[in-house]
């Protein structure tokens, strides 16, 4: 395609949702003063990903509760926002995003926040009518219209989405839900042992029926149009009218690995989110970043990873200066009436301790490894999840010595005592804004 | 429709017309008022949408757990009257609520 030549921003964005558009709002917050571009390939204004899976597709929220930032925002902090534009092709050496177009667009820094898609079911049949996925707000707006008339439904993947599309497939609809997760528990990516059972006895509770360790391994459809249902590796036939895909996501890297940057489980780059190009940063979804707690390079999928990588990037180029990217990492997910709250990495731990009675639906479960404690998880239990999040943000020194496995473990131990007695204040959230 | 003022620390103020069932951080953010965040989206995650309520004193519903434990994440002291505007959904008995922000959300 003939190029022709577009305008020249200091900052181009690519990638509209929470990520893209904290940098761009923080640059300004920041005090930089250059033109920006915030492009997006979905058609509709930036919105909120969270409630796709939650209050939009239970319909208590509607578009417009979820979009990020009314008419007038982006115009007032000189933000030129691209909605339905897509970026083809990246000129490293020219300096230029190509985009659907046909503009080349120039750049002084790039920014990418293209975010992630939707795992594919790897299976025949998944190309099917009525096999669907959820990461946008059209994906979530067909789901709505289709679990209001559906009456059995398979979810494939007992993750986040595939629990809170469960619990409200059951609850709001009404449906028969069945959950199929291949591995031998629920949420085994991204909650401690315990929290999972707790989800487990939660989402059968509302209802749905789950079978773990359980593959599947064909989408079926008679009349080869829909799908009416999956069979197991085992040969079983579970019947469904609907089938939605959680199975996890895969992160956007094309743009940046086609003009020649690495990525390995998303875009490389160092611990100050740069990648091996000076002018060219990733953020959210798509960033793969050595771990500032000796995690590893991790790719974490979380609102609280695309604003504060937003705002961290957003301050890099407002002042010219690189710090570490730090921040500590929380993630939460909404099942019917269960609250998970987690925070911190806990892959890689040696023991965890419980905090009261999972029977009773409100417990934490800490994770340590060599006796430091690495995070936690909280089910319904908002007090020992702000306790941990206030001590991980203060000094291990401060608060190390009485927070061990064994001080944790006996009787009377209290986490909000602790946090209240040893953390700082307030949590050390990114510096004001 | 209601209506709720949203008065700054510089002595500015901002009047918003809030459908009913709208929450007074969603009614912010689409009106472009400064001073509310909403950083988590209303989800009880951050504190980043606290404000005191000025009128009227005592608002029912009172505070949750959940937002009674997020509140002392907020950037600014907490006061009695300190609440995270996420839980404050507009009806119309809360027809010319005030609210006050506060100096810093981060």
């Amino acid at each position: 395609m003939a190029r022709t030549l577009g305008a020249r921003y200091d900052v181009v964005i690519v990638g509209a949702g929470k990520a893209g558009v904290q940098t761009a709002s923080s640059l300004r917050d920041e005090g930089f003063t250059g033109e920006i571009l915030l492009i997006g390939d979905e058609a509709s204004a930036p919105y909120d990903r969270p409630p796709l899976s939650k209050s939009f597709l239970s319909g208590q929220e509607s578009l417009d509760d979820i979009t990020l930032h009314g008419q007038g925002f982006y115009e007032s902090r000189r933000i030129t926002l691209s909605t339905g534009t897509s970026a083809v092709g990246l000129d490293r050496a020219a300096g230029n995003l190509l985009l659907d177009d046909g503009q080349a667009i120039g750049y002084g820094r790039l920014v990418l926040a293209t975010g992630a898609r939707a795992r594919p079911l790897p299976l025949s049949g998944s190309e099917l009518g009525r096999v669907v996925g959820l990461r946008t707000a059209a994906d979530a707006t067909f789901l709505r219209k289709a679990l209001a008339t559906a009456g059995r439904v398979v979810v494939v993947g007992g993750g986040f989405i595939g629990l809170e599309v469960a619990a409200v497939a059951a609850r709001t609809y009404r449906c028969e839900v069945v959950v199929v997760e291949a591995l031998p528990r629920l949420m085994s990516r991204s909650a401690l042992g315990p929290s999972a059972s707790g989800a487990l006895r939660n989402v059968e509770s509302l209802g749905a029926r789950v079978l773990t360790g359980t593959a599947i391994a064909a989408v079926h459809g008679s009349d080869g149009r829909d799908a009416d249902g999956v069979t197991t590796a085992n040969g079983d036939f579970i019947p469904a009218d609907l089938v939605i895909c959680g199975v996890g996501v895969l992160p956007n890297t094309e743009l940046a690995e086609a003009a020649g940057l690495a990525a390995a489980n998303g875009v490389l780059v160092d611990d100050t989110l740069r990648t091996a190009d000076p002018r060219v940063w990733a953020v959210g979804d798509c960033t793969a970043f050595p771990s500032a707690d000796g995690a590893g390079i991790v790719r974490l999928e979380s609102l609280q990873n695309a604003t504060d990588q937003g705002r961290h990037v957003a301050r890099a180029l407002a002042t010219g200066t690189a710090e570490p990217y730090c921040a500590l990492p929380w993630f939460w997910s909404d099942q019917g009436d269960l609250r998970f709250q987690s925070v911190g990495l806990t892959d890689g731990h040696d023991r965890t301790v419980v905090l009261g009675d999972p029977g009773s639906g409100s417990f934490s479960v800490l994770a340590f490894r060599e006796g430091r404690l690495l995070g936690g998880d909280s089910v319904n239990a908002a007090n020992d999840h702000r306790a941990l999040r206030r001590l991980l943000a203060t000094g291990r020194e401060r608060w190390e010595a009485a927070v061990t496995p064994e001080a944790c473990a006996a009787p009377g131990f209290v986490l909000r005592d602790v946090a209240r007695r040893l953390a700082e204040p307030r949590a050390a959230a990114p510096r004001s804004i | 429709m209601p209506w709720v003022t949203y008065q700054h620390r510089d002595g500015t103020s901002d009047k918003v017309d809030v459908p009913v069932g709208t929450s007074i951080m969603r009614a912010a953010l689409a009106n472009n008022v400064p001073g509310i965040v909403g950083e988590c989206g209303g989800e009880l995650m951050c504190a980043t949408c606290h404000v005191y309520v000025l009128t009227p004193r005592g608002l029912d519903p009172g505070l949750s757990e959940d937002e009674d434990e997020m509140l002392d994440f907020a950037a600014c002291p907490r006061r009695p009257e300190s609440r995270l505007s996420c839980q404050i959904r507009m009806r119309d008995e809360l027809d010319g609520l005030i609210v006050e922000t506060p100096e810093a959300q981060n």
